[in-house]
């Protein structure tokens, strides 16, 4: 099933992501099946589904970490042409190192966690290649400050760290470069009320502020409901139903997507 | 097994204690390692009269370069009367019939272990380089085939990251030997455990370098008139030892690596580390009409 998503704010722009019958099974388990999405620049896309329903292994072929069975992935952007799994992995890595932000669900899988918050952060623009060390302090330390860390421990490592911490050295991490796009994978869960809040918070400012194109991956809907422009639901690998996000939480149509939005609500 | 049987005489032995299809491989691959400065090499690492971790890969290498008109010299640490360096001379003598040589300028090939002769090496010598530890990438990525695919793909990030973090935490660069290079622009590099004093030597050198590690199974190379460049940060410069200062106790050159000797009273002595070259030092005063060579370093700074 192929859905297309032109709601009425996003249609003046050609689309930044372009997924299109995207497959992929892991022996006789179907991840994903036939999903196309679109994403369009500076917008939010929620992502939702039970455990199981393919959410993450999406993101991850978002970032390049995986390779589908079949379709096609393009970004819109000036030196980017093709499909961008027909990489190989060195190209493969350097996109994403360079325009593609992820911030995941376990900290351990996106920081060193035993080199400085601030080294988290230059370990990005070093392989971006920057080799001035004044310059790669003072990114590092204005990408943590646009992330509400604070700036006192910025050279304590994030083992030292709280989990809410460690997510905020992430989206640091994510968006020291300023990528074209950011990739967030349940980036409150296994956080606190509070501090789910304070990350939310920052995540809605640097959208609203520096128009940061995202993709975010939950399945709490009240995140999603709080970040999401348009909202994606799906289900054993496929997606069930995509709209904006009032539209699909006020009057959800499918089924399985009126239990979703009822269980939580 | 008795003494006797220990010390049999060289003449039964294949020439160079390695036999002729050891020593065709490990041409082969120093070869391959001088074509591609810098990559490390894989080879079939043979059993040598000597316990892994004291030098077996750069005794192989000079087994396999060695006949018997080149004049050899081993030195360890700079020094040439240590146990392993004489007794490795002896060995290479042994069984090759090469004469040996304390002096740099007379010496064609030269195994050393973490150290460069001061004297700066002609385009006719080949050093050979001792090395425990040929993966600069290992204390940033511990999975050897990962830290294989980040030499394929230049991916050094980690290492520069290394050096960030020194810096962050100590206010300097704190690697004090094996110093990450950049050879020829392209592979790091470890240079052998060879204190920072020694890396620039390595730079544009006129001989032909060959590091081998004997446990690892590693060879790699540094040609003649090739880049090696230590990283450094644009804005924190490369900066060696501090001992452009320090004068030789014993032979009163000043301006060379030195070793420090620790006093009764707290303070310390400095001898040059190059021990052949102040014992040369010490004849020249004598006026025993000692040739010496041009040297990498004067006081303190190197001269190319």
């Amino acid at each position: 099933m192929t859905l297309t998503l032109d709601g009425p704010r996003i249609v003046k722009t050609a689309p930044l992501v372009q997924l299109r019958g995207v497959n992929k099974s892991y022996g006789s388990v179907v991840a994903l099946c036939d999903v196309s999405a679109t994403v369009y620049p500076g917008e939010v896309l929620g992502i939702v589904g039970e455990s199981g329903s393919g959410k993450s292994t999406l993101l991850r072929m978002m970032n390049l970490e995986e390779t589908p069975d079949a379709g096609s992935y393009t970004l819109d952007l000036p030196d980017l042409d093709g499909n961008l799994f027909d990489l190989d992995r060195f190209a493969r890595r350097m996109l994403c190192a360079t325009r593609i932000g992820i911030v995941y669900q376990n900290p351990h899988l996106g920081l060193l966690m035993k080199n400085s918050s601030s080294g988290n952060v230059a370990e990005r623009l070093l392989v971006a290649g920057e080799r001035r060390f004044a310059v790669l302090r003072e990114k590092a330390r204005a990408a943590l400050a646009a992330s509400e860390f604070p700036l006192e421990r910025l050279d304590a490592p994030p083992i030292e760290l709280s989990g809410g911490m460690q997510q905020r050295v992430q989206l640091a991490k994510a968006i020291a470069l300023e990528p074209a796009l950011l990739l967030l994978d349940e980036p409150t869960t296994g956080l606190d009320v509070s501090v789910q809040a304070l990350v939310l918070d920052t995540l809605k400012r640097l959208q609203r502020d520096r128009h940061i194109t995202m993709v975010i991956v939950s399945h709490d809907l009240g995140v999603i409901r709080t970040l999401a422009d348009r909202v994606m639901v799906m289900r054993r690998g496929a997606v069930v139903e995509a709209g904006l996000a009032d539209q699909i939480f006020q009057d959800p149509q499918h089924p399985y997507t009126q239990q979703l939005v009822h269980a939580k609500l | 097994m008795s003494l006797a049987s220990l010390t049999k005489p060289w003449a039964p032995m294949s020439y160079g204690f390695l036999d002729a299809s050891a020593k065709r491989e490990l041409r082969r691959k120093m070869i391959k390692a001088v074509c591609v400065p810098g990559c490390q090499m894989p080879y079939a690492s043979r059993e040598v009269p000597m316990a892994r971790g004291w030098g077996t890969g750069g005794l192989q290498v000079s087994l396999t370069l060695i006949h018997p008109q080149m004049r050899v010299k081993v030195i360890d640490q700079g020094a040439d009367d240590s146990v392993n360096a004489a007794s490795i001379r002896r060995f290479l003598a042994r069984v090759s019939g090469a004469p040996v040589t304390l002096d740099t300028l007379e010496a064609d090939l030269i195994q050393s272990r973490h150290r460069i002769p001061e004297e700066i090496l002609r385009e006719d010598q080949v050093l050979v380089l001792q090395v425990p530890n040929p993966e600069p990438l290992r204390s940033v990525q511990p999975n050897m085939s990962i830290a294989r695919q980040m030499h394929g793909d230049a991916d050094y990030g980690r290492m520069w990251l290394q050096l960030y973090e020194q810096i962050v935490r100590s206010g300097r660069v704190m690697q004090g030997a094996s110093y990450p290079s950049m050879v020829n622009g392209r592979h790091v590099m470890t240079p052998s455990p060879i204190p920072r004093w020694d890396v620039p030597k390595l730079h544009m050198a006129r001989h032909l370098t060959i590091l081998s590690a004997g446990r690892e199974k590693r060879i790699f190379a540094v040609p003649p008139y090739t880049r090696v460049e230590p990283l450094v940060f644009d804005d924190v410069p490369y900066r060696v030892e501090d001992h452009g200062g320090l004068t030789c106790y014993r032979s009163g050159t000043k301006g060379f690596f030195m070793n420090e000797i620790p006093q009764g009273d707290g303070s310390s002595a400095y001898e040059v580390s190059d021990s052949a070259f102040g014992v040369k030092a010490i004849r020249t005063r004598e006026g025993k009409g000692i040739e010496m060579g041009e040297t990498w370093y004067k006081d303190g700074a190197m001269t190319q």
